[in-house]
């Protein structure tokens, strides 16, 4: 299979343009994302030429309706990706994503299903402060009957973002905005998937595993090449999708490492690490070296560009979290 | 039966009668579910429209089985008006396996593709926006289906309803935004939440039409709809249309309505359509017999669902956990 080279927005791009060319059933609808503009984010460029402003919509600024139109057609058949621009905004459309798009098919008894994909960046690390910062996975992971997915690769986006959209589930998939230009390896041609609810392995280790996904991989990656600079080999575990979260594969890591820090750029309090750690914990307590630990942004708003870097997650933390797990060894 | 036109009001014999009848099993529905509850039967939650019946009934003889409808946890009636048996409606208020969902939607989520009901909802407001996606996608697929959501004038307070009838009317899609107002918002009057008079007012703002009338008059209500489905089906865009009416029960079955003063329920006494339309039944050349027999067909008609549905077993553990996802995946945290 031939590869090319791909950012991160390309990938998405790709997996779009292809969605919208093999199935007439997909459409897309948000605000801004036709040409010329195709975005804030620049991710729908070249679309809404190519397929027109009926496959392209553009909508007003109304996330409610933005979701409850995409809602309504997919219980009719088709299969809506809507955009809600930045994640922070998501909360004015919320009603619809947990009270209607999740629960359809419970409480239809099976006889309506809503499979929508809602796209949606995150803009942490942008200097965007309170209202266009926050990573709240961790709202969506507490609701049953979405599924939520984070890539951090170009090829992941790609696969997974296309997985999403065939999904029958509605799916909430999170793109990092600092991660748009992260460029990397995406197989050629179309058809090609990644799966909903597998993790993957990203880098190989036998002393500590570091559970990670969508914006903190870059660190998670970056702390386990200093720690190697120690002596300390990380396996490093890229969730992909947080729900449902693929336990199997975390499980097998932390039963060879014997220790574990989950990381992620979402608050530690409260946040996605807390079900992994939890999780870990009860199921591997007595082949556990050490406790769990969590590693992500402190509890306060998002603040200023100035003083971002001192409440989010950083590379050290990833990294002293790693070597407290290393601290005492037992035989 | 043969459609003969009745002079006074316009309506052939045959559309008078499915008025009535849908009016009077609406109507059974709700009494036989309040006497239930009240006399310790059964217990579950309702939200009953004794009162309302005019409109859902002239809503049901508007619409095309295939048109769909979106509608609220006060939406018995409409669930009727559409066509959904009457076992699967009382099957899902009682919550047994019979029901519509199998038992696990409840009172507030009733729905049946079949009769075109895709959704009810218990969160005020939030069905407008979905109602308009239904409709994005009839107009996509280039047929002439509509889709009507209703509401109460409380859902016109809130941001989905705004927000829903703006993007509707911006792309001209074929819906029809049907306001059951019947003067209060759960126990707050209308006038305490508006400073308009009419609900059909908030079309101007939108660019769409709007239309207020006699939500107690099932004749003039299905004029309206009737003239809003069908600008819908040809393409002329959404409609607003508030039908006045009253709510003669409390907000939820156990609601006393004390909030409601005595001389405006005596007052909307006079109104009510299960005592009104038979007069103008009457006055068109229907019997006294004729009507007595309608009536006591729907009490019997819902008697005999409310038995099946109690002779029904409740769903079991692994139906309750089946339908979060699709191919029975359960998540779990063992
Ligand atoms: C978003 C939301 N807020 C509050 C409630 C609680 N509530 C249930 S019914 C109701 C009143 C709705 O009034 P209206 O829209 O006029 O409908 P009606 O009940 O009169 O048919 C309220 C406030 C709710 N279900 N959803």
């Amino acid at each position: 299979m031939t590869e090319q080279k791909l950012s991160i927005r390309e990938a998405i791009n790709q997996a779009l343009d292809e969605a919208l060319r093999t199935d007439p059933r997909v459409f897309l609808l948000g605000e801004d994302l036709a040409d010329p503009a195709a975005g804030v984010n620049a991710v729908t460029r070249g679309l809404a030429t190519a397929y027109g402003t009926d496959r392209v919509m553009n909508t007003p600024i109304s996330e409610a309706a933005i979701l409850g139109a995409a809602v309504g057609a997919s219980m009719e058949g088709y299969l809506p990706v809507a955009e809600i621009m930045i994640m922070d905004f998501i909360g004015i459309a919320m009603d619809q994503i947990v009270n209607h798009a999740a629960k359809l098919r419970y409480m239809s008894g099976g006889r309506t299903t809503c499979p929508i994909t809602v796209r949606t960046s995150v803009f942490a690390g942008t200097g965007s402060g309170g209202t266009h910062s926050q990573s709240l996975e961790a709202w969506f992971m507490h609701v049953p009957g979405i599924k939520v997915v984070y890539p951090s690769t170009p090829a992941d986006a790609k696969g997974l973002l296309l997985s999403s959209i065939f999904d029958p589930d509605p799916v909430l998939f999170m793109e990092a905005s600092r991660l748009y230009a992260l460029k990397g390896p995406v197989p050629e041609g179309d058809g090609i998937r990644i799966p909903i609810g597998k993790a993957d392995v990203k880098r190989a280790g036998r002393d500590v595993t570091i559970i990670s996904y969508g914006l903190a991989m870059s660190q998670s990656l970056e702390a386990a090449k200093i720690l190697a600079a120690d002596g300390i080999e990380a396996e490093v575990v890229d969730l992909r999708t947080l729900l449902p979260l693929d336990m199997e594969t975390v499980l097998a890591s932390v039963a060879k490492t014997r220790r574990a820090v989950v990381a992620h750029s979402a608050t530690t309090v409260a946040g996605p690490g807390a079900e992994v750690a939890a999780q870990i914990s009860a199921k591997l307590f007595h082949e556990l070296a050490e406790p769990v630990q969590r590693v992500g942004a402190k509890f306060t708003p998002i603040p200023s560009r100035a003083s971002e870097a001192a409440v989010t997650l950083s590379t050290g933390d990833i990294v002293a979290a790693a070597r407290k797990t290393m601290g005492a060894v037992r035989v | 039966m043969t459609v003969t036109d009745t002079g006074a009001v316009g309506l052939g014999r045959d559309q008078l009668t499915t008025l009535y009848e849908t009016m009077c099993t609406a109507a059974a529905l709700d009494t036989r579910l309040l006497n239930g509850i009240k006399r310790g039967e059964f217990a579950t939650v309702t939200w009953p429209s004794r009162g309302q019946e005019a409109i859902p009934a002239a809503l049901g003889l508007a619409l095309r089985p295939d048109d769909r409808l979106v509608t609220t946890y006060r939406g018995l009636h409409d669930h009727v008006a559409k066509g959904v048996p009457l076992t699967e409606i009382i099957g899902e208020v009682l919550g047994t396996s019979v029901g519509a969902s199998k038992g696990k939607g409840g009172t507030m989520h009733i729905s049946d593709p079949a009769h075109g009901v895709m959704m009810t909802t218990g969160i005020v407001g939030s069905g407008v926006p979905v109602a308009v996606g239904l409709a994005l996608a009839a107009q996509k697929q280039g047929g002439d289906r509509v889709t009507v959501v209703t509401f109460g004038d409380g859902a016109t307070n809130t941001g989905s309803f705004h927000e829903g009838v703006n993007l509707a009317a911006t792309w001209k899609l074929p819906v029809v935004f049907l306001c059951q107002n019947n003067l209060y918002a759960e126990m707050t009057p209308v006038e305490e939440t508006m400073a308009i008079q009419h609900v059909a007012d908030r079309a101007i703002g939108v660019g769409m039409v709007g239309v207020t009338v006699d939500g107690n008059d099932p004749v003039a209500t299905y004029r309206v709809i009737k003239e809003a489905v069908d600008r819908a089906r040809a393409g002329g865009g959404p409609t607003l249309v508030e039908a006045v009416t009253f709510r003669f029960e409390g907000h939820y079955a156990g609601d006393s309505a004390k909030y409601i003063p005595a001389e405006q329920l005596a007052e909307m006494r006079e109104y009510d359509p299960m005592v009104t339309f038979p007069v103008t039944l009457l006055d068109s050349g229907f019997t006294r017999a004729e009507l007595d027999a309608i009536k006591a067909a729907a009490e019997q008609a819902v008697e005999e669902a409310v038995r099946t549905v109690l002779a029904a077993p409740a769903p079991d553990l692994a139906e309750i956990q089946l339908d979060v996802y699709a191919d029975g995946l359960v998540v779990t945290h063992d």
